[in-house]
């Protein structure tokens, strides 16, 4: 057929039409449940509708496919005797057959031939199912066939002929051809509709992508009219309209949502200046950004709003009025960037808030919004970073087989077709470079390994350097909190500005010395980079994280300091108080006290701990930002400054030599980001202000950054593998929102919130809100539903469940996994023995040669006989194991004496061979039943 | 394009959006950049369909092809008489199967044809050899050329046959994480 077109030129304008009807039928019918027939079928479709020119080359082509498909049509036609097929697009018989037919027929034969392929195809597509259940599904799909040819028929207006080898091919089909002729029609359009939708995803040439759209699209328009009448046919108008109208709709939306997401020009450049690992640091804060933009429309929606507009205003009551103390210094600059004066009585803080049950025309719960506002905060963050973890981990080549095709990775896909700059190109060649050398080094190195004595003594002391390190800037940032404490008794005038800001100043230095110092220190232990990296990131970690639990433990001191401080206060203005009713009740003899009549900021209030801690927390991203941003001015800036400029005059080379241009350090802010991050979450509850600063924040650093990076950064020489690590970076901010979770929930279940300022005033408790609302403005019912549920006797129970159900899941997932081994074994396996099919053995397959050729002379070797078959059997049982298969290939050599053989095999062969194909040829033949094959028989009989 | 000369008619634009990935406005672009290469051989007016090609040698002019080391094995690879001669038809196509949206299926189809440099249906050591000099700017010894194209091959080559089928590609492709990411040209 086709493929020997040379032959019959005459119907080769037809040829092309009919090819084009063929691959619409098996294309779509085949679709995805056929993925690897597919695509077996489709270069060979697509070689063939080449233009005329290329004849040559395309038969040239055609040969190795026509061979394989000879080689792999035989074996099929061996194992299932099934009609339909013989004649499937790949049987030999047939298509010789239909050659025949095309040379000698006229037009309209050769253009009826599509029918009986696509026929042929469906018929091999059907096949098992059609197996399966012959009775039912068997005959339903031949009568699709009959009609679909039908459809096919009235297409092309040639119902009465039947060529004479598609009614011998049909036969059985045609007794009942005229059968439910609509539905096969609508069957019919439904093909072709989804073959236009698909049209896209087809390697095909445009040219016949738009033949075959618009013979689709005039199919579907001269049919779809017909499929219903009268009224039905209106409606089956209708529902098409409206679906071309979705899909309209849908195209234009995606493009809208596409519009909306903003940098994506900025990240572009970045992206193919610096390749997509840089990138992928800005779309991980661009992504952060849009995740404090939604916990900011929360704070900022139910919280700081209301409370603005339709709480007190300012002045009205003690929490929200500067004390009369502080009155004249509260404008003052040094005391707002300290966030004292105005900013502390200001909606930015806890303390700010009124605890009025409701506010406002609305009757809006603050105090109850407020809470819930702040756990919100913690379930939003949770839902959005598990489902994009899970989103990650789902979008495949997750590099589950790492290291299995470090080469061929290296080699296919690390080219970033992206980059469109010449200096970028240079540095990705280099880096390419690098790269395969590292590889190779590693290679060879594998086994290498010198003096391991004092390399463990390095590393172990590289260790003990750190975790010195660690330990000596945690205790510096205890002592400088209590420090800090210290200072805060004292009179404020007395205090320097290095003295008031020591704590966020530690940190942040803190921060900015050690990550270099590990890295220095991590050079005595000698890792492999990758490795290094990683150790890196787990230090910094360590850091940080150490830090800001010390910060929080001294906080807390501060807190229950503060605590005290203020149960004296409560208790003595309860006590003036009193006095000040009773007083009042006996000079004026009544019993209708009016409440004493004091300016707002001469009420004696108690240190509102909420309010410290939010500012601490302030302060402490406040300096982060200033922190960071000034080491990139100077960091990377001046640095880049310098070594362009000074280079003209200086008596070496400043940019090849030692400054050089800075690198930009993905790591480090990734890690930096997560930590401002967690501060966030934990100071979100104290002060609502802060989800807006952070926004600010990562709005200004997006766009300094994005400066910085293409001003004075070069692309890195070393290449970090950022889609690999997205996971792991969302693992951390999953660890570090779990660990910020802790001290806010600790804080709202068991301390007492403070007496005179912030939502819970007068409260036990912080969650008493939730109480409160649920005994007065719930239905009794509910309060019962949630006594109980809150019950231990509940509890436990439901603790107990979950922790069945992750179990079950568990193992349950486990399963799956070993599903999945099994089929990509299974998947192997075919593959394998297709190609050892199609491929002479014995000239390629070096290893069952070598082991052909020891068989006579091991086989007289007894011994091994015994201990030999356990091995085995725990090898496949295993299956895991790709490596030891090489060894079980070889019982499989030869059937008679596979036991004796077994012995000696697995050692010999593989290392002898192990260039050429060290795991692939062992792989299919360990576990494989060996149907077809004479070869592999030999293993079955051994379990 | 905003000038009142149509270059499509609606029912090509919308033919084009069906067989490709790209809008409407795209189509129009790509027109545009394809008129660019070769504003005299290339006419506004598409309405007929001409049947124009441009040369392999101004097509990779383009800057998103400009730095890429299989700029002429990726047009080649999309031409339709295999010389790089492109027609406009050819030319979306080549950017349609390497935009950000077109599914790894064919993503790895084109790569395949892109890296088999003889066109022989399989990727053989040949084939390695010249995509590692390419993408090494020969850089590597020769020990180090075959070193790693052996490593490539053991590591791919299920079969055994020292070449690499379209399966074997494929099984190696799909488990690769920066393919896709790698893998696509924005326009």
């Amino acid at each position: 057929m086709p493929p020997k077109r040379k032959n019959d030129s005459i119907v080769k304008v037809e040829d092309v039409g009919m090819d084009v009807d063929t691959v619409i039928d098996s294309g779509s019918e085949e679709e995805a449940r056929k993925r690897t027939k597919n695509r077996r079928a489709k270069p060979q479709r697509k070689a063939k509708r080449v233009s005329d020119d290329e004849e040559d080359d395309e038969d040239e082509d055609e040969a190795p496919r026509k061979r394989g498909r000879k080689k792999k049509a035989r074996p099929r036609d061996s194992d299932e005797d099934e009609e339909e097929d013989k004649r499937s697009v790949k049987s030999k018989g047939s298509k010789a057959s239909r050659r025949k037919a095309a040379k000698d027929e006229s037009d309209e034969e050769s253009e009826e031939e599509p029918d009986k392929r696509k026929k042929g195809g469906r018929a091999t597509s059907k096949k098992e199912k059609e197996e399966q259940n012959k009775e039912k599904k068997g005959g339903n799909g031949k009568g699709k066939e009959r009609e679909s040819k039908g459809g096919e028929k009235n297409k092309k207006k040639k119902n009465g002929k039947l060529s004479s080898s598609s009614s011998s091919s049909s036969e059985g089909d045609e007794d009942s051809l005229s059968e439910g002729e609509i539905a096969a029609l609508k069957e019919q359009v439904e093909e072709k509709k989804k073959l236009i939708a698909t049209l896209r995803n087809k390697p095909w040439r445009m040219k016949r992508r738009l033949v075959m759209l618009k013979e689709a699209q005039e199919f579907v328009e001269k049919f779809e009219g017909a499929l219903g009448k009268g009224k039905g046919r209106k409606l089956y108008a209708y529902k098409v309209m409206m679906t071309k109208k979705f899909i309209k709709f849908k195209r234009d939306f995606e493009n809208f949502k596409t519009a909306c997401i903003p940098w994506e020009r900025k990240i572009k450049e970045v992206e193919s200046h610096f390749g997509s690992s840089v990138a992928s640091y800005f779309i991980f804060l661009r992504w952060m950004y849009g995740l404090n933009l939604v916990l900011f429309g929360f704070m900022f929606g139910l919280v700081v709003l209301p409370e603005v507009l339709m709480g007190l205003p300012y002045g009205s009551i003690a929490r929200k009025t500067v004390p009369r103390a502080e009155q004249d210094s509260a404008m003052d600059f040094s005391v707002l960037f300290d966030f004292g004066g105005y900013c502390k009585y200001s909606f930015l803080f806890y303390g700010y808030y009124n605890n009025e049950r409701t506010i406002g025309l609305l009757q809006f719960r603050l105090p109850l919004s407020y809470l819930l506002v702040g756990v919100g905060i913690f379930g939003y963050s949770l839902m959005v970073v598990i489902r994009t973890m899970a989103r990650n981990a789902n979008e495949g080549g997750d590099g589950g087989d790492e290291g299995e095709f470090t080469f061929s990775w290296k080699m296919f896909t690390s080219w970033d077709y992206l980059i469109g700059n010449p200096e970028t190109a240079d540095n990705k060649y280099a880096s390419i470079t690098t790269s395969f050398k590292e590889s190779i080094v590693d290679e060879q190195e594998n086994q290498k390994d010198e003096n391991i004595h004092l390399r463990r003594f390095l590393r172990v002391l590289a260790n003990v350097m750190i975790l010195c390190c660690l330990g000596g800037s945690g205790y510096l940032i205890y002592f400088v909190v209590k420090r800090s404490q210290e200072f805060a008794e004292m009179d404020n005038d007395d205090l320097s500005w290095f003295e008031k800001n020591e704590v966020e100043f530690v940190m942040s230095l803190l921060g900015l010395v050690c990550p270099p110092l590990f890295e220095t220190i991590a050079e005595l232990e000698d890792y492999h980079p990758r490795i290094a990296l990683k150790w890196q990131l787990g230090r910094i970690f360590a850091l940080f994280l150490g830090n800001l639990y010390t910060f929080l433990f001294a906080l807390f001191d501060e807190v229950t300091a503060k605590l005290e401080r203020e149960k004296s206060i409560k208790n003595a203005t309860e006590w003036a108080l009193n006095q000040y009713y009773a007083n009042y009740s006996s000079f004026y003899n009544t019993t209708n006290v009016p409440p004493p009549d004091v300016h707002p900021s001469d009420v004696v209030r108690g240190p509102c701990w909420e309010t410290g801690v939010g500012i601490e927390f302030v302060k402490l991203i406040v300096s982060d930002v200033q922190v960071s941003y000034l080491t990139i001015l100077i960091g990377d800036f001046a640095r880049a400054v310098i070594v362009r400029f000074l280079n003209y005059c200086w008596c070496w080379d400043l940019e090849a030599g030692f400054p050089s241009y800075g690198e930009f350090d993905i790591s480090g802010n990734v890690l930096g980001l997560v930590f401002n991050q967690g501060m966030i979450w934990m100071g979100a509850f104290y002060a609502p202000g802060l989800v807006g600063l952070n926004v600010l924040r990562l709005l200004t650093s997006m766009y300094y950054q994005c400066w910085a990076v293409m001003a004075c950064n070069v692309p890195h020489e070393r290449v970090f593998k950022a889609s690999r690590s997205n996971n792991f970076y969302m693992g951390l901010l999953l660890l570090v929102l779990f660990l910020s979770l802790l001290p806010v929930v600790y804080t709202i279940m068991t301390l007492p919130p403070s007496f005179d300022c912030g939502p819970f005033s007068g409260q036990e408790k912080m969650y008493d809100v939730v109480m409160e609302t649920i005994d007065q403005d719930l239905p009794a019912f509910i309060g019962n539903i949630f006594t109980y549920a809150t019950n231990p006797g509940l509890i436990m129970p439901a603790v107990l469940l979950m922790v069945l159900a992750i179990y079950y899941l568990n193992t349950v997932s486990k399963g799956y996994q070993q599903a999945n081994l099994d089929l990509k074994r299974k998947m192997q396996m075919a593959r394998d023995e297709e190609k050892n099919r199609r491929n002479n053995k014995d000239s390629t397959n070096e290893v069952m040669k070598d082991l052909e050729d020891l068989l006579p002379n091991k086989s007289l070797i007894p011994p091994p006989i015994e201990e030999e078959p356990p091995p085995d059997v725990v090898v496949e049982k295993n299956s895991k194991s790709t490596k030891t298969k090489p060894g079980s290939a070889g019982k499989g050599v030869n059937l008679q004496k596979e036991v004796s053989l077994a012995a000696p095999n697995p050692r010999g062969p593989v290392t002898r061979a192990p260039g050429a194909r060290g795991r692939p040829p062992g792989n299919p033949r360990g576990p494989q039943p060996g149907p077809g094959r004479g070869r592999g028989r030999g293993a079955p009989p051994r379990y | 394009m905003g000038n009142k000369q149509t270059t499509f008619t609606d029912e090509q634009l919308e033919a084009f959006q069906d067989c490709t990935f790209f809008t409407r406005k795209e189509i129009l672009r790509l027109h545009s950049r394809y008129r660019e290469l070769a504003p005299h051989l290339v006419p506004l007016d598409y309405t007929n369909n001409p049947d124009i090609r441009v040369p392999l040698a101004l097509i990779v002019t383009m800057p998103e092809l400009k730095e890429n080391p299989f700029r002429d094995r990726i047009v080649e690879t999309f031409s339709e008489d295999g010389q790089g001669n492109l027609s406009f038809n050819d030319f979306v196509d080549m950017f349609s199967a390497l935009c950000e949206t077109s599914p790894r299926e064919l993503k790895t189809i084109y790569a395949f044809k892109i890296y088999d440099f003889n066109r022989d249906n399989f990727i053989c050591k040949d084939d390695l050899q010249q995509t590692l000099t390419l993408l090494t700017k020969g850089e590597l010894t020769e020990d180090e050329v075959l070193l790693v194209c052996d490593k490539a091959l053991e590591e791919a080559d299920l079969d055994g046959d020292s070449k690499l089928s379209f399966s074997d590609f494929q099984n190696m492709i799909s488990k690769a994480p920066d393919f896709l990411s790698n893998f696509h040209i924005r326009i």
